[in-house]
Formats: structure tokens, C-alpha cells, sequence
């Protein structure tokens, strides 16, 4: 079992979890991912490594809640624990000095782009950081984002916090004003990592995006994961999963990534239904 | 009592199984072993041949004749205790193992009537035991040597046991949450209750075998961070054959597309079976197609059926004799309504608009000359081609080794395909104190060869440990 050492409630329906994992904690390294199971009859889920304490042995994961498994996981506090968690998982980013980079993080993918970041800056790289989501109250991390970037811009869909627009805009608005850059991360939403990479296409901008695929084993045991890049087969959970974004066949990817949506809305149905049956509420507003 | 031989009844006593119709619709187990009366008369026809040619065919060397002779006396907690001098999966190697090709095939009996039924003597046993509380084995004084296992399928959990009994101190490392490996994912519940299974390797925990679920070694630390950090004297890897192939025909990523391991492991592993109960899906349409003949193809097909699928096909690109699934699992397969396509082979999977699996295009092979394997060789039918009606498929054609050890481990060679040298006799890797067996060495196999290999091995570890000291 791991404990769940802090919870903290990022923003409505995003919490951050850190979580006593010390073998995970003992290797895990940026663009990592876990594989947990919230109890006994529960599925295997990814999440990507959003952070990670060597010394205190603890990983750091930032989920959404959408299904019914982050739901449940939702319901986890401090001091309960979780069934399963292994890791770390998928081959790490790499480190290294390429100049001026760009790192995007869209809705819960900011969380995996902090690490990514931190490591590109304190390679010596030039760390430009646009983060976005659809309005202000879904925005976190801004100051965690701006220590490790070496400069830092915000979008919200709606325009409630800083400009209105996608990260997209802000990304094509740096490329015409700053010039060449060496490298581009973008980690969100699929339509997002599409959007960017049909952007850096134009101008050669070589664009790393971080497939989070549905998985069951994580170890290229099942290939569920199976994406097409470069015309070829690849495992997410072993190959990637980051990949060459302009080379992610990305309408194959976002056909997978709903296989199971009839079974997704059925069990999240019935685990809500449940949910109000047990409390006092009856469905009302607590949580 | 007159001493007047009775004569040899011809034929093994029937064992029971769950009628087809039934057993169709649920995951219960479909052979439902003997009874204490027909394992006592199907013991009584044994020879106890002094030669005893059916444990030269064991490839675990249990002591057959041992154990049948002490079952037809009705000492059941005796035959348990022989069979486990030897073999600490009874009640698996009972029910998976191909005694056909082994033991039973030796079987002196077996050259005029049917042989002895070695292995359902040996599931009876098994289960009596467990049904009563596994008596505990006796271990060797403690050496002080720790050795790690890597990989709790039958390689691993039979290195561990044979290690642990000789007193080493032993932990296995097991990537997924449940011990067991392909005992657990791969092989059906139908066919090998997983309760069955477990109560085996609690068996295992009482030698005082530690086991660490959720631990990817090649991730959370290598093999010579285990052997250097962590203090382990020898490593065994036993991480079998994890990586499935597929067909590298067009439409092979649609959605309905699976391979045997994913429908298996979702399945088996994580009991979509019970969804929403359980929170793992799995989608199953009307007509399923199963890629390959072998017991996985099999598995997959029959699986397929319990999960709702109103045709479940085995496409199978030689034909019916060359299958090298076993008889009785073809046999099974063809009571439940599973429908065979053989001389088949896909080139093409279908798709709808939202790439969802519509059909498959096949080709007609014929059998030509026979191949490296002596088989002969398929050979495609020139404009052959037609269209089978299916909106599943799974993928069943073999599996490869699992990369993840071979890729981070130093100074371990491998062969072309990825998978580990190590010596037939030795288990040893062309790296000191490391040791292999099983599907990372040979490739896919059996369970009970993987058995064999992880026997190997553990008396090589032995010798080594002694070596060093």
C-alpha cells in the first residue's frame, strides 16, 4: 500500500496527491510516468511523474478528475493509501543543452511539463514557458512554472485571467518575435499537442509531445498503447512516451484513445449513483 | 481375497467436466477432476514399471510411480508430499501441463491402451491438499545468501522454491500486482482457477520466498544495482515472453484490434469478465477472430465466447494437424462452438469511418513443401482473397521476450531476437552470478518447461553459492 503523505486541491476537479513511493521516488526522472490502482477491483491508470523527492521518497502526481477511477482517487486523502502505484515507468526526457527552447503545458499537462522545464533551465537552455487553460479558475501552478522557466506566458481560453486565447497564439506570436528556437515541448490535451505541432511544422521547430495512452500494463506487455509514428507501431509505455510530434499520426491516436467511452460513462454513471445513495446529501453538493 | 489379477481397464477413468452449453456462459473451471474413487481406480491401472518411462518424460523428474502408487492406497497427503519433493505448482501442472507430449506419452500402458491419467492423478492430490491447509516443507538451515527473482511465472516461482528449500534467502520481484505471471494473465480462469494459483504461492511464502509486487526491475533498479546495492549474491531472470507480435498488416492499430495479451490480461488479470463490478473494460463484439493455433489462440477463442461474442473464429494459416495447440484444448474449443478457418491467414483488416473493425480480408493458403520446423510450408492461393464477417480481432501469433531486462542489464547477450543466451544445463548468462529460464531464454513455451528451466537453474545458483563461499 502507499500512503498518501499531502493532498492539495490545485483547482476545482484537479487535485495534487504526494505519495510514499520510495523505489518509484529512487529512479523516477522527468517525462516518467506511474501506473496506480486505486483498490482492489480497480483498473490500471497512468499518470505522468510531476514531480519526485529523492531524499523523502516521494512521487508527486496531478490528476484530473474525469472517470470514475480519478473520481475515486479524488476521494483519497492525506493519510489513506493507495493499492498499487509502480514506476517509474516509459524512457525519461532528455536532459541535455539545446539552446532556447519551448515548453507548452495545456490544462493538467502543466504538471508534467514543471519537471521537464526545471531540468531543460538548469541545463543552461533558455526556457520559454506558455501555459494555458480554459479559464483562471482551471489555472495552477503559474509561480511554479515561472521559477522554472526563464520566462513564463498565460492564455485562458475565455480571456478571465491575463489574455484571451490559446496557447497556440501565444506560441506563434514568441516564434514571430524571438526567431529560431532549438526545441519545443508540448504536453495537454490531444487537440492541443495537435494544434502545436501543425504550428512548429511550419517552421521546423522540432516538437516533443508526451502520449498519455490508455495502458494497462505499462511494461510493452499488452500493446494497448500502440500509436503510429513515423509510419511505424510504437509502444507509448515503453518506446515512449514522448514522441517526435510531427511524426504522431494524432487521428489514429484520438480515435484509440476512446475505445472504451460507452463503458467510461457507465461505470462513472453508476459510481456517482452510488456515491449519492451512501451519503447524507443525496446527491447534493458535498463532495 | 483371491489373488487373481483384475484385468487392465483399457481406458483412463472419465473425469468429469462442465457440459459445453453451460460452461459456455460462465468462467468456472470446464474439468472438474476426479473423485477419490476414480483416482484410486485410475491409480490402480499403473504398472509401477521398474524403468519408470514416464519420469524420464517429466521435465521436472517427479517420481510418477511414487506418487500414483501411494494415491491408489488413498494416501493423498502422501502422494501430495512426493509430488512436491519435486514440483511446487501441483495443482497448475495438473491442469496445464501437456502431459500428452510427456509423461503420459511414455507410459508403458500407453503403447496398447490409454495411458495412465498422470496428470489428473496429479490435480486430484493437489486439490485434496489444498482443501485441507498445504502442509509446509521443510527448508535447509539458512546459508545467508540472498538471491533475487525476477519474474513470479512458473520459471521464477520454481527457482524460488527449489533456492528457498536449500535455505537461501530469496525475494521475487514482480512487475504487475499480482504474483504469478502468465499463470495469473495469460491462462484462463476457466482452464486454471486463479485461487488455485495463489494458494500455491502462499505455498511458496511459507519456505519464507518474499515476493515484491509492483517492482519493474530494469526501472526501479537494474540487475547490477540488485547484485551490487542491493546485496543480492545471484539473480535469476525468468521475465518469459512479454512482448506480443502482431501481423504488420494494414488496419492492425483499428480499434477492436487486441492482442491475446491485452484481451487476455484484461480479462484474466484484471477480471473485465465482471465490469462494471470490476472497473477494467473490455469489449468483445458479435464475431471475433482469433489470429493463430496455438493453446493462446485457443484461449483467446474461448474466451471470447464467455464474454458474449456470438462467432468466435480461430484463423489458422496451416491446417488442422499442425495446430500446436493441444488436442484436448482443440477439443474443447470445438464443443463450445469456436469455428475454425484453417489454410487462412489475414491481409488486411477493415475499417468504418470511425476506424472501428468492420472485416477482415484473407487470403486461401494450400500446404506446400515442409518448412525448418518440418512442417509443411503454407503457400497463398493466388486471388484467394475474401472477406470474413468480424468486428473483433485478436492477435495470437506468438510473443517475443520482454526487452525491458535484456535492454538495461550490461554485459548480457542476447540473440538476434532479443532473447537471452543461457546454457540448457546451466541456466548461466554470459554474465557472472545471472542466470535465466524459461520464455526470455527459449521463447514462448510451456508452462512446465519454464518450470524445468527455473529447476535448472536454481541447482546452478546452488553450485555457484557454494562456490563463492
Amino acid at each position: 500500500m502507499y500512503r498518501i503523505l499531502k493532498k492539495e486541491v490545485l483547482v476545482p476537479s484537479i487535485n495534487l496527491f504526494e505519495i510514499e513511493a520510495p523505489k518509484v521516488a529512487g529512479k523516477a526522472e522527468p517525462g516518467q510516468f506511474v501506473i496506480l490502482r486505486v483498490q482492489e477491483k480497480g483498473e490500471r491508470i497512468p499518470l505522468t511523474i510531476a514531480d519526485f523527492d529523492r531524499a523523502r521518497g516521494t512521487i508527486t502526481c496531478v490528476f484530473q478528475e474525469v472517470g470514475k477511477t480519478t473520481m475515486e482517487l479524488g476521494t483519497l486523502n492525506e493519510g489513506d493509501c493507495i493499492q498499487d502505484f509502480v514506476g517509474p515507468l516509459g524512457t525519461p526526457t532528455k536532459i541535455e543543452y539545446f539552446g532556447r527552447v519551448v515548453c507548452i503545458g495545456g490544462g493538467v499537462g502543466v504538471a508534467p511539463v514543471h519537471p521537464i522545464a526545471r531540468a531543460w533551465k538548469e541545463a543552461g537552455n533558455e526556457v520559454l514557458g506558455i501555459i494555458g487553460a480554459r479559464n483562471k479558475e482551471l489555472l495552477f501552478w503559474e509561480d511554479k512554472l515561472r521559477a522554472a522557466c526563464s520566462e513564463l506566458r498565460l492564455t485562458t481560453d475565455d480571456g478571465s485571467y491575463k489574455r484571451k486565447g490559446f496557447v497556440t497564439d501565444l506560441l506563434k506570436e514568441a516564434l514571430q518575435e524571438k526567431g529560431k528556437f532549438d526545441l519545443c515541448l508540448a504536453i495537454g490535451p490531444l487537440p492541443m499537442m495537435r494544434a502545436v505541432c501543425e504550428l512548429t511544422r511550419e517552421y521546423g521547430l522540432k516538437t516533443i509531445v508526451s502520449l498519455n495512452t490508455l495502458m494497462v500494463d505499462g511494461t510493452g506487455m499488452c500493446g494497448c498503447c500502440r500509436v503510429t509514428v513515423g509510419g511505424e507501431t510504437r509502444f507509448a509505455c515503453v518506446d515512449g512516451p514522448e514522441f517526435d510530434g510531427h511524426q504522431v499520426d494524432f487521428a489514429e491516436m484520438s480515435r484509440r484513445s476512446v475505445i472504451y467511452k460507452p463503458q467510461e460513462l457507465l461505470a462513472r454513471e453508476q459510481y456517482l449513483q452510488n456515491r449519492a445513495n451512501r451519503c447524507a446529501c443525496k446527491g447534493g453538493s458535498c463532495k | 481375497m483371491a489373488e487373481k489379477k483384475k484385468a487392465i481397464n483399457q481406458q483412463k477413468n472419465h473425469m468429469p467436466v462442465q457440459d459445453p452449453a453451460l460452461r459456455v456462459k460462465n468462467f468456472q473451471e470446464v474439468a472438474l477432476g476426479y473423485g477419490e474413487s476414480a483416482v484410486m481406480a485410475e491409480a490402480a491401472r499403473c504398472l509401477q514399471c521398474k524403468n519408470s518411462p514416464c519420469r524420464q518424460g517429466c521435465p521436472v523428474d517427479i517420481d510418477i510411480a511414487a506418487f500414483i502408487k501411494l494415491a491408489g492406497e488413498g494416501d493423498f497427503a502422501g502422494a501430495a508430499r512426493k509430488i512436491k519433493e519435486k514440483n511446487a505448482l501441483p495443482g497448475v501442472c495438473g491442469r496445464v501441463c501437456p502431459q500428452e507430449s510427456q509423461c503420459e506419452k511414455s507410459c508403458t500402458l500407453g503403447k496398447k491402451f490409454e495411458p495412465v491419467a498422470i496428470g489428473r492423478i496429479e490435480r486430484f492430490c493437489a486439490d485434496w491438499e489444498m482443501a485441507r491447509g498445504i502442509e509446509s516443507q521443510e527448508a535447509a538451515p539458512p546459508t545467508g545468501k540472498r538471491v533475487a527473482v525476477v519474474g513470479s511465472g512458473p520459471a521464477g516461482l520454481t527457482c524460488a522454491a527449489d533456492l528457498a528449500k536449500l535455505g537461501h534467502k530469496v525475494t521475487i520481484f514482480e512487475a504487475l500486482h499480482i504474483p504469478g505471471g502468465v499463470l495469473m494473465y495469460g491462462i484462463p480462469e476457466f482452464r486454471l482457477p486463479k485461487a488455485v494459483v495463489q494458494a500455491e504461492i502462499e505455498n511458496l511464502k511459507k519456505l519464507g520466498v518474499e515476493i515484491q509486487v509492483n517492482s519493474v526491475v530494469g526501472r526501479f533498479a537494474t540487475i547490477d544495482e540488485l547484485m551490487q546495492k542491493e546485496g543480492f549474491d545471484a539473480v535469476f531472470i525468468g521475465t518469459g515472453a512479454g512482448l506480443p507480435h502482431f501481423m504488420r498488416i494494414p488496419g492492425e492499430n483499428a480499434c477492436g484490434v487486441y492482442s491475446a495479451n491485452e484481451f487476455l490480461t484484461r480479462t484474466n488479470l484484471m477480471k473485465a469478465y465482471l465490469f462494471p463490478h470490476y472497473d477494467t473494460p473490455i469489449r468483445v463484439g458479435r464475431k471475433v477472430a482469433v489470429l493463430g493455433g496455438g493453446n493462446v489462440a485457443m484461449d483467446a477463442a474461448r474466451t471470447a465466447l464467455r464474454l458474449g461474442a456470438e462467432e468466435s473464429w480461430i484463423v489458422y494459416r496451416r491446417s488442422k494437424v499442425e495446430m500446436p495447440a493441444r488436442q484436448e484444448e482443440v477439443g474443447h474449443a470445438e464443443e463450445e462452438g469456436v469455428r475454425f478457418k484453417f489454410l487462412t491467414s489475414p491481409t488486411r483488416i477493415l475499417y468504418n469511418d470511425d476506424y472501428w473493425v468492420t472485416a477482415m480480408e484473407c487470403l486461401q493458403y494450400e500446404l506446400g513443401e515442409p518448412d525448418d520446423s518440418g512442417r509443411r510450408r503454407p503457400v497463398p492461393i493466388k486471388g484467394s482473397e475474401f472477406i470474413l464477417d468480424v468486428d473483433t480481432v485478436v492477435v495470437a501469433i506468438g510473443q517475443g521476450p520482454n526487452p525491458l531486462v535484456p535492454r538495461t542489464t550490461k554485459g548480457l547477450e542476447c540473440t538476434k531476437r532479443g532473447n537471452i543466451v543461457a546454457g540448457a544445463e546451466t541456466g548461466a548468462t554470459s554474465k557472472p552470478g545471472v542466470f535465466a529460464g524459461g520464455d526470455v531464454v527459449t521463447g514462448a513455451a510451456t508452462v512446465i518447461l519454464a518450470m524445468g528451466a527455473g529447476r535448472t537453474a536454481a541447482n546452478s545458483i546452488h553450485n555457484y553459492l557454494a562456490g563463492k563461499q
